[in-house]
This record gives C-alpha cells, sequence and structure tokens, in this order.
C-alpha cells in the first residue's frame, strides 16, 4: 500500500463510517475494513475497477462522483476520501461542496503543483512538468485544475472551510504543515493531505 | 400442453396466507427445486427467484420439456453459483404452472380450474409464499438471495419482508417500480393472449383447445424486448431463412421471422396462457416504494444486508436508469451496496447467456461474501 494510503489509514478511527471517492481498485477500503474494522465504501467510475472491487466483496458502486454524489444523505459518513482525484473534476469547487456535505470531515489529497520539481521543469526547460504524483504529458493528462498546496489552503480560508490538519508528503517523510511553513512545505512536498470539515 | 407433473417435489402451505387483494389462501402447493448440499451450519444456502416465464428447474432437467435448466450458464458444479459450495433453492412462483399454486389448478368448490377465478396476485404475494420454503427447510438465515427481471423484483420484495433472512441479496437487471413502457408491453402480451378466440375468458383447460396462437405472439413479442437491436442485428440482420430470394408472401422469409415463430411455439408446450396474465400482472403491480411511506429508501432502512445491483448496459427492457433508482434508494438509506453495469450486446437476456464478465461479478461477490457471512456466525 503506498504512503499516503497508510497516512490516511492512520487519520481514521476505526469502526467509523467512510466512503472513498474514486477508490479505484478497492486498496485503502480493503485495508480499512481489515485492519481497522471501519465501514468503508466506494464509489469508481472505471467498470473494470468496480467489477474488482466486488469480486473482494466490497461495497463499491460504479459511477460518476461529479455527478451522482447527491444521493448520498447529509452526513452519511464520518469520513470521505478524495485521492488525488479533485483536479481531474470538471467542477471541483462544487464537487468539494458535496464532499464536505455528505462527509463530517473531508480527507484530501493533492498532487501539489508548487513542488520544487514542478517549478524547476517549468523554469529551467520551460516545459509542463513530468513527475511521479504527475506522470502524464500536457495532451492526455486528465488534470483539468491543478493547485499547489498553498492554493488549496487559501482556497479553504477564503471558502472558509475548517482546516484541521495538514500534511506534506516526500516520498517516506511526512511532516505536518501550518500557515508558518506553508511556504517551504509547499516547495518541498510532492502531496498534501488536508483534513477539512 | 402436458400437464403431467406429479413428480415436481412440493410443499403444501398450511399457513393462511392473506393476498394483497384481499383473499385469503390456505394449504395450497409450492413447488420447489434444490441443487447442492445444505451444510450443517446451514450458512450456505441460496435462494434463486426465478423470471417471469422461468421455473424451479434452474440447473436440472425440466420435466414437461426435457430441456435443460434455465440457468445453466451460472448454476452447477463449478460454475459462478457452485452448487458444489452451495446450497441453491429455487420455487416455482404463486401463479405459475410448474407445479405451484396456479389458474391451471382445481378448485375444490366445483371441481374446474380456477382460471380466472383464481384471485389476483403480486410479487409481495409470490414472495410471502416462498418464505414457507425457508421455514420448511429450517433455514433461518441464507447466504443471498438473488434473481434476474421479475426475480430481481422479489430480491427486493424478500429483503423489504424478511430483512434478517439474508446476508446478501443480488437483485440483477430489474426494477423497484414497473414503469409505463414495461406496463405496456405486459399489456400487450395479455391482450394477444385474450383476443385468441380459444382463450375463451379463461376456460380452455377442459377440451385442450388452449390459446396457442395468442399465447405465441405474447413470447414472441416480450422476445423481442429481452434482446438488444444490435445483438438482434449481428445474429440474424436480413438473413434469409434457408432461401436465396424473397417470396413474395407472408411466411417466414428472414430468419429472425422463423426465429420468433420458434420461440413462440416452444413456449405454449411449457406454459400456461392463464400463468402468464396473472404473472405479468403481479409485475404491473410491483411499485415497492408504494409499501412505505416514505418511498423506497425506507424500505432497505437500518438494513445490514450487502447488496449487489447489477444492470446490462444493452438492457432497453429494465435498463440501468432502473437500477440505478435502487442504487440510489440504498444508499440514501445507508445501506451496504455495490453496483455495476455490465457492457454487453446481449440485452435483458444477458443474465441468462454466457456472459463471463457478469458471471465473474457474481461468483466473487458470493465466495468473498460466503467468507465474511461463515466467520459471523
Amino acid at each position: 500500500m503506498k504512503n499516503e494510503f497508510k497516512i490516511i489509514a492512520n487519520l481514521l478511527p476505526s469502526q467509523s463510517r467512510v466512503l472513498d471517492v474514486g477508490c479505484g481498485d478497492g486498496t485503502l477500503i480493503e485495508a480499512l475494513i481489515k485492519e481497522k474494522s471501519i465501514d468503508a465504501r466506494g464509489i469508481e467510475l472505471e467498470e473494470d475497477k468496480v467489477k474488482e472491487c466486488i469480486s473482494k466483496g466490497l461495497s463499491v458502486i460504479e459511477g460518476d462522483a461529479e455527478t451522482e454524489l447527491g444521493q448520498f444523505p447529509d452526513k452519511a459518513f464520518d469520513f470521505v476520501i478524495l485521492s488525488q482525484t479533485l483536479q481531474a473534476f470538471y467542477q471541483p469547487e462544487n464537487v468539494l461542496g458535496q464532499l464536505l456535505r455528505i462527509g463530517s470531515r473531508v480527507i484530501i489529497s493533492i498532487p501539489n503543483f508548487g513542488y520544487w520539481q514542478i517549478r524547476a521543469s517549468l523554469l529551467f526547460f520551460g516545459k509542463m512538468p513530468i513527475t511521479k504524483s504527475l506522470p502524464y504529458t500536457w495532451y492526455n493528462t486528465p488534470n483539468l485544475h491543478m493547485c499547489s498546496i498553498k492554493d488549496f489552503y487559501q482556497f479553504c480560508e477564503k471558502k472558509k472551510i475548517k482546516i484541521d490538519k495538514v500534511v506534506g508528503v516526500n516520498g517516506e517523510k511526512i511532516s505536518s504543515i501550518y500557515r508558518v511553513n506553508l511556504e517551504i512545505k509547499n516547495l518541498l512536498s510532492e502531496v498534501g493531505i488536508f483534513v477539512i470539515s | 400442453m402436458n400437464y403431467k407433473i406429479e413428480n415436481i417435489k412440493k410443499i403444501i402451505v398450511p399457513n393462511p396466507l392473506k393476498l394483497d387483494c384481499g383473499q385469503t389462501i390456505k394449504d395450497f402447493p409450492i413447488a420447489y427445486e434444490t441443487y447442492g448440499e445444505l451444510n450443517k451450519k446451514k450458512n450456505n444456502a441460496i435462494l434463486i427467484f426465478h423470471a417471469l416465464t422461468g421455473d424451479q428447474f434452474v440447473a436440472s432437467d425440466n420435466p414437461i420439456t426435457n430441456k435443460g435448466g434455465w440457468w445453466t450458464t451460472a448454476v452447477g458444479p463449478g460454475k459462478a453459483i457452485d452448487t458444489d459450495k452451495y446450497f441453491i433453492v429455487c420455487a416455482n412462483v404463486l401463479g405459475g404452472c410448474m407445479g405451484s399454486f396456479g389458474p391451471k389448478d382445481i378448485s375444490a368448490k366445483n371441481n374446474q380450474p380456477y382460471g380466472l377465478k383464481f384471485p389476483v396476485i403480486t410479487i409481495k404475494d409470490m414472495v410471502r409464499a416462498q418464505e414457507s420454503i425457508l421455514e420448511h427447510l429450517k433455514i433461518s438465515k441464507l447466504l443471498s438471495v438473488l434473481g434476474g427481471s421479475m426475480g430481481g423484483m422479489q430480491v427486493l420484495q424478500f429483503c423489504a419482508l424478511y430483512p434478517d433472512k439474508t446476508f446478501s441479496a443480488i437483485p440483477i437487471a430489474s426494477t423497484a417500480s414497473h414503469n409505463a413502457q414495461q406496463i405496456a408491453l405486459n399489456e400487450l402480451a395479455r391482450q394477444a393472449i385474450m383476443s385468441d378466440p380459444l382463450w375463451n375468458k379463461g376456460n380452455y383447460y377442459q377440451d385442450k383447445k388452449v390459446p396457442k396462437n395468442g399465447l405465441a405472439v405474447a413470447r414472441m413479442a416480450a422476445h423481442i424486448t429481452y434482446m438488444s437491436d444490435k445483438g438482434l442485428q449481428e445474429k440474424f440482420g436480413r438473413k434469409l431463412q434457408e432461401k436465396k430470394d424473397y417470396e413474395f408472401t407472408f411466411d417466414a422469409d428472414f430468419q429472425i421471422e422463423s426465429y420468433l415463430r420458434h420461440q413462440g411455439k416452444v413456449f405454449v408446450e411449457r406454459f400456461d396462457a392463464n400463468s402468464y396474465l396473472y404473472i405479468s400482472r403481479a409485475m404491473d403491480y410491483f411499485d415497492l416504494s408504494k409499501q412505505f411511506k416514505n418511498g423506497l429508501s425506507e424500505a432497505f432502512q437500518n438494513h445490514s444486508t450487502k447488496f449487489l445491483i447489477i444492470s446490462f448496459s444493452s438492457d432497453w427492457l429494465y435498463p440501468t436508469k432502473n437500477s440505478k433508482e435502487i442504487v440510489i434508494a440504498l444508499n440514501a438509506s445507508g445501506a451496504n451496496v455495490a453496483f455495476a453495469e455490465i457492457k454487453t450486446d446481449k440485452g435483458h437476456d444477458s443474465f441468462l447467456v454466457e456472459e463471463p464478465e457478469f458471471l465473474k461479478t457474481i461468483k466473487g461477490f458470493l465466495d468473498s461474501n460466503f467468507e465474511i457471512f461463515k466467520n459471523e456466525k
């Protein structure tokens, strides 16, 4: 399981109710159920991945989070997880609104466009960056709305979304992010994980 | 039609059953079949509900047609629903014609077949009648209930009525409520039957002149709805039936015509026209949300049942939209639900034919849930 999932798993109390939006092949929810007795569900767009999840006995529905989160009642889950997907939605702000509506808390991870390697790629080579967490070329990327940790931090402040915790991830290294170290962490973190409510 | 069905397994349901129409029936037969063996802990039982024209012979030869069971693609030793592992139960629905209480049965009142004097039944009545089988087999909680089309309606109804009697549920290519188009297609079939002069207001059993033509047309019309446009085109296209050119008559020039005529012909050998009327009516009356004050989601409130909803991309009779309505209601009630739409050209009939992605999904779901259910007990 990738480091990011381990960090997310550690943020979740056992026996909580969790929805993993864009759960992929169900690696995270399977671990949450087995290791922490979490009541974890998923929603996934790709049919093959959905079938893989179902075959593992996971409660995953095939659907588009962009349009289909409306079916869940308010605060249906203790936590809603969105792992590195926000940037791929047409209307990320609307999706975020839905996530905050259906979950008491939202754990959201973003590939950080403020990471130094990305800045360097554009600055020194004048080309769209390609990194481990952003492996796509400009013409086939599903990512429509890239942002940096700082962007998202300020977005939350502007929209009066409460930031409970921010974690910066760089390979195996993790560190807490606060307003005071935001600039430097925005430069050094490949991925940012936010807990918001 | 041959009514020799003495060797069919059945129970006589002793408890009176008050039907939705208001009448009460008692001491009536429900015919059933089982496959595989019930284990000691009785936690490997699966109840299958059949569709409109199905019967209890899921995976064994039908004694009337001598043809194989209707779901041998999915059910059998080593199959997706593995009879080496699971104990499968399937009963003929109330109103049916394969041994369960239906309109061709003789009424004790006048020694005549019921015909249209048979009470109008509903999906709920069918499910309540079949629940007696579980009592008879002393199964307190099933591993799963599953079924396609009308079978899926029974699955939903079963879960709404008996939330604690099954660990999981799989409604396939189904709906929680018949819509106008679905009712319209059933009405077309019923009118085909009732406009056959031999139907004779349902009294045709005595002199064995059954309304074959009407029933065959009903079947032909229904059969078209079970396939997709693309599936039909690929299988038949404009191919001619054993001839080089048009014959300029109304005989079956095209293969599709010949195919439909054949489907109609073999169907009337095994199915009772009045049963078709009654069962299709039950489907039309089905609207699960109507049974609950706060709509469909209330039907599944506080249920721990694990649902798997499956639809097929080319099914236009019970399209994905219908399945999604079920998923939405389940999610709204906080139920445990998985959902997948299988991409296929095989239309509504996809669940009955060899469709590997579908079968693999069912198998994975059942096997993984069996592991959880086993450890839960």
